[in-house]
């Protein structure tokens, strides 16, 4: 069964002269406990996709059915339970004067989730800080424990999705590495279905199964991580993106 | 090297002055800076953008610098005037910032921010600043200077922004370019380009190179030497083709924590940090 099934997405913002499309007749599917990645540069759309899912964005059209449930103007409170979003910056998506307790409290007093307090520890055992870090302040931890935090949070209320906005791109490379490992291991014990965007290609090829590529809003080519790693890109677009990040890594 | 060197720095440190006690970012490190590009590599709070900024005595109070010599081309600039300062930063020493979305004045067209900073260093009129402006501009690669001339920044995006801050930076012609991570707010296809013109800049100009980064595979393949450093010391450096043999395990974890597109791995490597790095003395990186 499909986790994610998207329909000539088109998503766009302002009206009238001042439109701007930024995603254009998008279509993918993504199966039950599959990781996708969205790769692109800046202004492609990538991260547009993932927060039009979420139901950030309310200028769409098109058919998205996720979690078995087709999506319209309004969403269900199950499906908020089901999708969950990790965003980009952990400096700026924690409330500075909320200590981690709260924050991950207030998330399951939303979804009704019981016994909240052994859940707060055991989900703060899941991302690696242990229950020290519970009455912690944001301004108290670092980069790397923002970003575990923030992961426990979309954890909270147990979703089977999770959308992930450049979830390491603010973090140092040996954090990084430290936080993709968490997120593989997550996957595994929670069974959970990622669509991941980035714009670095080692992070994605690690993480994910299959790879768009976006540009100007359209997708130039879906392609299988292998097929990748063997430089196997049929549009030229995408081997301009491989060889320049093989170049910048290497 | 036959002259003297661009930089001579010997035990440097800087200290913040804090509720809970002194804190030191930079805890003795020497190195000095030939016509050469010295990367600096480390993680947040290793201190390495701390001793770019000490170069040029960037640090306020509470902050302080200290060292037993810091001298820019035999030049102590320890304890030059505030006055003379000003004419170093920027005349001989610039600077490349991260986020050219910060560093650049909104409120001024690019061609006014890039003129009035030539003629702060240099008595030229008007039209020649404008002339070496435009020029400059085409050199960094922007297609059509005229009219990035008159557009402000928020009209430009990311790597033209990093490219104009380049430009200018460049205009009086400086001896010593210290970029700290000037590309990673960039993306990939866009950084390689920056580093290009970077590279050839320096190279034609016979510059020497301060780069400033956390990314140590992008760092070996930009410099010619490196310079690793971990709690504000510097543990091992290396020149950039022998890095294979690095022989630090800092050095090893940062090299194999990046996951790599054609060796895929089950598992990423992270580091196990040994509090005997901290306590370890300063490699000296000075030639």
């Amino acid at each position: 069964m499909n986790a994610i099934e998207i329909h000539d997405l088109n998503v766009w913002f302002g009206s009238g002269p001042d439109r701007a499309n930024a995603v254009r007749d998008v279509s993918f599917d993504v199966a039950d406990g599959e990781s996708f990645g969205l790769v692109g540069e800046s202004g492609s759309g990538k991260s547009t996709i993932l927060r039009t899912i979420a139901g950030l964005v309310p200028t769409w059209s098109g058919q998205m059915t996720v979690a078995g449930e087709q999506l319209g103007r309004r969403r269900s409170k199950a499906f908020y339970s089901k999708v969950q979003m990790v965003f980009q910056d952990p400096y700026a998506s924690l409330h500075p004067r909320q200590t981690v307790d709260r924050v991950l409290s207030e998330a399951m007093h939303l979804h009704n989730v019981p016994d909240i307090d052994t859940r707060i520890v055991s989900l703060l055992d899941d991302v690696g800080l242990g229950s020290g870090f519970r009455f912690r302040y944001p301004h108290q931890l670092s980069g790397g424990q923002r970003q575990r935090v923030a992961i426990a949070r979309a954890l909270a209320c147990d979703p089977s999705i999770l959308l992930l906005d450049e979830p390491t791109s603010a973090l140092d490379v040996s954090v990084q590495a430290e936080i993709l490992n968490l997120l593989v291991d997550l996957r595994r014990e929670h069974k959970l279905t990622y669509i991941m965007v980035s714009h670095d290609l080692g992070v994605v090829g690690h993480l994910c199964e299959r790879i768009g590529v976006m540009k100007d809003g359209r997708f130039v080519e879906v392609l299988a991580v292998e097929e990748m790693r063997r430089l196997e890109a049929k549009s030229p677009y995408t081997r301009h993106l491989l060889e320049s990040s093989i170049n910048s890594i290497h | 090297m036959t002259d003297a060197p661009l930089l001579d720095v010997e035990n440097l440190w800087v200290r913040f002055r804090t509720r809970s006690g002194v804190f030191d970012a930079v805890r003795g490190i020497s190195f000095t800076l030939g016509k050469e590009r010295l990367g600096i590599v480390g993680e947040s709070g290793s201190g390495k953008s701390m001793t770019g900024r000490a170069v040029l005595r960037l640090i306020r109070p509470p902050g302080m610098i200290e060292a037993d010599r810091l001298d820019m081309h035999g030049e102590d600039i320890l304890t030059a005037p505030e006055k003379r300062m000003r004419k170093l930063r920027g005349g001989r020493v610039s600077m490349i910032m991260q986020d050219p979305k910060f560093s650049l004045n909104p409120v001024m067209t690019v061609g006014q921010q890039m003129v009035e900073a030539l003629r702060a260093h240099e008595r030229v009129s008007r039209s020649e600043a404008r002339a070496r402006a435009l020029a400059m501009l085409d050199e960094v690669a922007i297609r059509d200077p005229e009219r990035v001339f008159t557009l402000y920044p928020h009209e430009v995006s990311g790597g033209m922004g990093q490219r104009i801050m380049i430009a200018m930076m460049l205009l009086p012609n400086p001896e010593i370019l210290i970029a700290d991570e000037p590309t990673s707010a960039l993306d990939v296809s866009v950084q390689l380009q920056v580093l290009d013109i970077i590279d050839k800049l320096v190279r034609d100009r016979g510059m020497g190179l301060m780069f400033i980064s956390h990314d140590l595979n992008l760092v070996a393949k930009f410099c010619d030497r490196i310079v690793i450093m971990y709690a504000g010391r510097i543990v091992e450096t290396c020149k950039a083709d022998e890095l294979r043999n690095a022989q630090h395990p800092y050095t090893l974890g940062l090299l194999n924590s990046v996951p790599d597109l054609e060796h895929p791995r089950e598992k990423l490597e992270v580091l196990k940090r040994d509090p005997a790095w901290r306590e370890a003395p300063s490699v000296s990186a000075r030639q």
